[in-house]
């Protein structure tokens, strides 16, 4: 039952002329014993619980432990009420989405991991953004947000996601992948347009390292949601007119893994290289660790 | 192989800002409170490599510590636990250690009992040793847990007692330090035993140690 590989994922889409989201629901209704109909409920919890996040940080400007970041979703929001985005209505929400969500996390606000803290703004935002200006049902949400699901789950198979394991490739690279694919789902795309998609996003992330200034999840975390949210938008586009990943998704993540591993501990989440060395972030971090790291 | 839930990648919903620090921090606290289960009045966390190198900026500090006293992990009070503490003499260390798990920690609780684990990515958890002897708990199944002097006969006595209550086994694990030593046994079950039944493993020859521990919600 366990699905281990995009192609095997595919062989059993086309065999039971099934979505991935199907296939989704109904492994994990089998390995928890619960209906498919719980499943689906489950997944609209977290569906709500990010809406919240959305909703939450686009009412603040608190700013967190660092004092830097917290206040630059209200900047575009102020900037967009006077004159539009260059790319219009979609991209201005899901730039302010992935910061409000983003920013709420860096907060210790309540958020959902997708497939990390760090990563949290990018499906959240590219879902709910598409969905309110294509007036797309809560049930087709799900849909994406279980396809999303599928994509990480066959990733994490391979490869652990976390920034310390694998660098940002494995948070907000792998979140943008599985946004691609909800969003091809949302757009009543193929199986292979949805692997296509998550494809082409995992081809742009690779040696994405994990270099957080102080270690805190801010910068570059908070802005780089907004940027690989719409990284996944340019991938999907791609997809749903026919552009093809040259390499195959499964060959991809093995790839995604070895540079991982090649990527020096330095860049993954030790904030010991990177921009986390650079003389801006040494100062700070100086005043911010007193005595509370190994740095010190 | 095991069969990992797609909820491991769309949850948990939690209090930032990392999944791997923060949840995953207050996820080994709670499960080492579940192991541990007496009230206690000093905590001690050993931090190792990333979890030492930004542990603080990503609150895994407020987390561990909001685990070990009870706080979900996505309870709004985590970024004020500091506050809350009534009284508990808490403390962090911070070291290097290239043997451990990126994010790893030592849990030690009234200077009696150690509790080591790592946070494995996106809030998952493993608890890897207690009181040096290795276990594999991650927190998704109800678990017995015993220690005593190695000798033939104990996993069939343990389990035993276990089939007598129609409880079945998904996983089954020894560790020991020498034959004849000490050893250490935990079984994952589908539904957790009772009190009655963790005293019946606890009246067994040679058993000295015996808890059952909660998985994690």
């Amino acid at each position: 039952m366990t699905v281990l590989s995009f192609s095997e994922l595919e062989i059993k889409c086309n065999n039971a002329c099934k979505s991935i989201y199907e296939i989704a629901q109904e492994n994990e209704s089998v390995l928890s014993g619960d209906d498919v109909d719980v499943i689906r409920l489950r997944v609209l919890e977290d569906l709500l619980a990010m809406k919240d996040a959305i909703k939450n940080g686009l009412g603040s400007k608190e700013k967190a432990v660092s004092g830097w970041c917290g206040d630059d979703c209200a900047k575009l929001i102020e900037k967009y009420k006077i004159k539009p985005a260059l790319f219009g209505k979609i991209f201005e929400k899901i730039t302010i989405y992935a910061l409000a969500t983003a920013e709420e996390n860096l907060r210790m606000g309540r958020i959902v991991a997708c497939p990390t803290a760090g990563s949290c703004g990018i499906v959240p935002s590219v879902i709910t953004a598409v969905s309110e200006e294509q007036k797309i049902p809560e049930s087709e949400q799900i849909n994406g947000l279980l396809t999303a699901g599928m994509i990480g789950l066959i990733i994490s198979n391979k490869v652990q996601l976390a920034g310390a394991v694998a660098g940002c490739q494995a948070e907000c690279g792998v979140a943008s992948a599985m946004a691609a694919g909800a969003l091809v789902q949302m757009s009543g795309g193929s199986t292979k347009e949805i692997l296509n998609a998550a494809a082409l996003v995992l081809k742009n992330i690779l040696g994405l390292t994990c270099d957080p200034v102080c270690g805190l999840v801010e910068v570059p975390c908070i802005k780089r949601n907004a940027f690989l949210a719409i990284h996944a938008v340019v991938a999907a586009e791609l997809a749903l007119c026919g552009v093809e990943s040259k390499i195959p998704i499964d060959e991809i993540v093995d790839t995604l893994k070895i540079t991982g591993q090649l990527m020096s501990p330095l860049l993954k989440e030790t904030s010991l290289g990177g921009l986390a060395k650079t003389h801006t972030a040494m100062k700070l971090e100086k005043k911010l660790y007193a005595g509370k790291s190994i740095h010190s | 192989m095991e069969q990992k839930s797609l909820f491991s990648v769309i949850s948990p919903i939690m209090a930032g800002p990392s999944s791997s620090h923060t949840a995953g921090a207050v996820r080994l606290g709670l499960m080492a409170r579940n192991i541990y289960k007496n009230t206690f009045s000093k905590v001690i966390f050993i931090l190792y490599n990333s979890f030492a190198a930004t542990g603080f900026g990503h609150g895994t500090d407020k987390g561990l510590l909001a685990g070990v006293l009870g706080y979900s992990v996505d309870d709004p009070d985590i970024k004020n636990i500091f506050n809350k503490t009534k009284g508990i003499d808490y403390s962090y260390e911070y070291r290097e250690d290239i043997s451990r798990h990126p994010n790893s920690v030592d849990i030690i609780f009234d200077d009696k009992m150690s509790i080591s684990g790592d946070s494995v990515g996106a809030g998952e958890i493993r608890i890897n040793s207690i009181d040096g002897f290795s276990v594999n708990i991650d927190g998704t199944y109800d678990t017995l847990l015993l220690m005593y002097k190695d000798r033939p006969g104990m996993i069939s006595t343990v389990s035993d007692i276990i089939q007598k209550q129609k409880i079945n086994i998904a996983s089954l694990h020894c560790d020991r330090d020498s034959k004849g030593g000490t050893a250490s046994m935990y079984l994952a079950l589908d539904i957790p035993v009772g009190d009655d039944v963790v005293e019946k493993v606890r009246q067994i020859k040679d058993v000295f140690f015996v808890t059952n521990i909660r998985k994690l919600k």
